[in-house]
């Protein structure tokens, strides 16, 4: 079945679905507010269909064709200019590629979004350097991530929730940080910076995590402990990694989990780890000619 | 936030520092009511000339405008000091808002004009016979009122929008805002566009039917000013608290982590932006009657670069920061252009590149700092 096709049927069973359990829609100037839900019932949490991205002629996607499943944790490695980065962004809406389709889950068609509404339905994305709101406290760079109603007029008159205070006390037993909750983001080491935006991920309660290497940077201790939070994370988010470091990759993959190496802006190999690192084409790419 | 937490006795509560400092502001509000409603009122009215305490009417009308100067200080500050973008085209809506309340205060002047004509003077002058299309509302105190605060509104809006949407930032930014002032002045030098050239409007008689220029009307003047400038430094720290100021500071800060957190910022930016457009053209409309004359010069592009300077100099990002720097700058001007005239220019130049230099979080900042040493 073409992208398409599941995307109207999905559109249709969803409006089926609303007339049964609400029975009516709300005004808002002409433009729906309920926004479809990932449907992940195919198994694939992201779909990428042949996408070329070219900057001046040069290609930093060519035909990369790519699909994640639900809950699966995949390592992504590549020489530097493979077009890793240039992937995420293509994911997040930050670059549009010219040719090509991305799915999330099989009805959503992440083209057609802005960068906000990607993160709205699910998608979190940390960036490769540590990006945190410096000047506000650990706890408040938490409370803006906080999945809760984006608009203007809400955040003007927004008040956490108990739940929401324990939701954010979770997530920063998770990250290690309970006791800095309230030290300016700024004085914190790099690790910790890289810890609060993996936080900040969290807190928007994403079905899918972009993250561009996250451990660059960290102490052996730290990568070991971001490692285990991955592992946890696994089954119920999916997680997309880009990384260098080969340690972190082989604690990550466990010995048979799938990597994908990118080369040139495509797939150049696919499959476990020792099994990639053995073939002959990425050595090549890796060592030199 | 805050307060919820302190209710919920929950852990992650913080409130004794900020209990206290609520404490402090409240005690320095009460204290600036207590100077703009009766102090300087008892002391300027009542008490007599000769005695030392008696505060002259040129103090009185020199502190009012000034008070004009922070309602914008604090506006530039919202945009620049929390929200990361430095405009230069401010010195716009103060004037606009100082041109609807200006075309208010010309057809109260009414036949006492040196012509005797219902037409405003420039207007005979120019031999025009009838109003001018955007005049038709000016007899109407509340109609002009209400144009002081949407004109500036709607232009900030439609310039914000399509700024903002096209994602221009930083220098860019601050270029375009400083030639839409330009271009705007140079547009209200023009006769033909019935704002009295570069004469602008002046000679005013009456507000509300009341004579504009005795002590008891300025009196009044200067308390609603005050108070003007007390509630928008109490909603400037309403939205600072809130949740959504502190998307602004993020935005500030890192904003495409703010995008990525599901954010759309343009939709903060431009409220935030639209916001500081109408508190300077409150300003303006408050400014006009004080001190009797608006034109085009108003719309220069120093007079924008100066409110950015009064926001630097008292300290960007805090709320006291760009009224006390309103209130040391414009002192300073006022002394120096009567000892040393010719040095002026020179000394504000100086005090900018020192305070860039030295006090990266100006007059407040050193303060700050200071107090951080002695504990």
């Amino acid at each position: 079945m073409t992208p398409e096709l599941m995307e109207a049927g999905s559109a249709a069973r969803e409006v089926l679905a609303q007339r049964t359990a609400s029975g009516g829609r709300s005004a808002a100037f002409g433009r729906s507010v309920a926004r479809a839900e990932p449907d992940f019932v195919h198994g694939v949490a992201l779909y990428l269909d042949d996408i070329t991205v070219s900057f001046d002629g040069f290609k930093a996607l060519n035909a990369l064709s790519l699909a994640i499943d639900a809950g699966e944790l995949r390592c992504i490695i590549g020489p530097n200019g493979a077009g890793k980065t240039t992937m995420m962004d293509v994911i997040t809406g930050k670059t549009r590629p010219d040719e090509g389709e991305v799915f999330f889950g099989s009805n959503i068609n992440l083209l057609r979004l802005a960068e906000n509404q990607i993160a709205q339905i699910g998608i979190g994305r940390k960036f490769q350097k540590p990006t945190v709101y410096e000047p506000l406290t650990v706890f408040q760079n938490l409370e803006l991530a906080l999945a809760a109603d984006r608009r203007v007029r809400a955040s003007l008159f927004a008040r956490l929730s108990a739940a929401q205070l324990d939701r954010i006390g979770e997530v920063l037993e998770r990250i290690h940080l309970k006791s800095e909750a309230h030290r300016t983001a700024g004085l914190l080491s790099h690790g910790q910076k890289q810890w609060l935006e993996i936080g900040m991920l969290l807190m928007q309660d994403p079905k899918l995590l972009l993250l561009d290497e996250p451990v660059a940077g960290m102490t052996d201790e730290e990568t070991e402990r971001t490692a285990e939070l991955f592992l946890s994370l696994e089954g119920e988010h999916s997680l997309v990694v880009v990384e260098h470091d080969m340690k972190f990759v082989e604690l990550l993959t466990e010995g048979h989990k799938k990597v994908t190496v990118l080369h040139e802006g495509s797939v150049l190999a696919e499959g476990q780890l020792a099994d990639v690192q053995a073939n002959e084409k990425v050595v090549e790419v890796y060592l030199g000619r | 936030m805050k307060s919820d937490m302190s209710k919920l006795g929950h852990p992650l509560s913080n409130s004794l520092s900020l209990s206290r400092e609520r404490a402090g502001v409240r005690a320095g509000l009460a204290i600036a009511l207590l100077c703009i409603c009766v102090v300087v009122p008892l002391l300027n009215l009542t008490v007599p000339p000769d005695s030392a305490f008696h505060m002259s009417d040129y103090a009185v009308g020199l502190v009012g405008k000034i008070m004009c100067y922070a309602i914008c200080a604090l506006a530039m500050d919202l945009i620049w000091g929390y929200t990361g973008i430095l405009s230069l085209g401010h010195g716009l809506f103060f004037a606009l808002g100082g041109y609807g309340m200006g075309m208010y205060l010309m057809r109260q002047i009414g036949l006492d004009g040196n012509y005797r004509s219902e037409l405003p003077d420039f207007m005979v002058f120019l031999n025009w016979k009838a109003l001018p299309w955007h005049w038709a509302w000016s007899e109407s105190f509340i109609a002009q009122m209400l144009l002081v605060v949407l004109v500036p509104g709607l232009i900030a809006f439609v310039f914000g929008y399509f700024a903002f949407r096209s994602r221009i930032k930083g220098v860019y930014f601050s270029i375009i805002t400083q030639a839409m002032t330009f271009a705007a002045m140079l547009l209200f030098f023009r006769n033909e566009t019935g704002f009295g050239g570069n004469n602008g409007f002046t000679d005013f008689k009456r507000i509300a039917g009341i004579p504009i220029a005795t002590p008891s009307t300025r009196m009044v003047l200067f308390v609603v000013t005050g108070l003007v400038l007390v509630g928008c430094f109490v909603m400037a720290r309403a939205i600072v608290a809130s949740k959504y100021g502190r998307v602004l500071q993020a935005i500030r800060d890192a904003e495409s982590r703010v995008r990525f957190s599901g954010y759309d910022p343009v939709a903060y930016k431009l409220s935030i932006w639209v916001l500081s457009a109408v508190m300077c053209a409150v300003a303006g409309a408050l400014y006009v009657p004080q001190v009797g004359i608006i034109n085009p010069s108003e719309m220069s592009p120093a007079a924008s670069i100066e409110i950015a300077i009064w926001a630097a100099v008292g300290g960007r990002g805090t709320l006291v920061g760009p009224i006390v720097g309103a209130f040391f700058v414009n002192g300073a001007k006022s002394w120096f252009t009567v000892a040393f005239p010719e040095f002026w220019l020179y000394f504000l130049g100086g005090l900018f590149i020192a305070v860039t230099l030295f006090l990266p979080h100006g007059i407040v900042g050193l303060f700050r700092r200071l107090k951080e040493r002695a504990a």
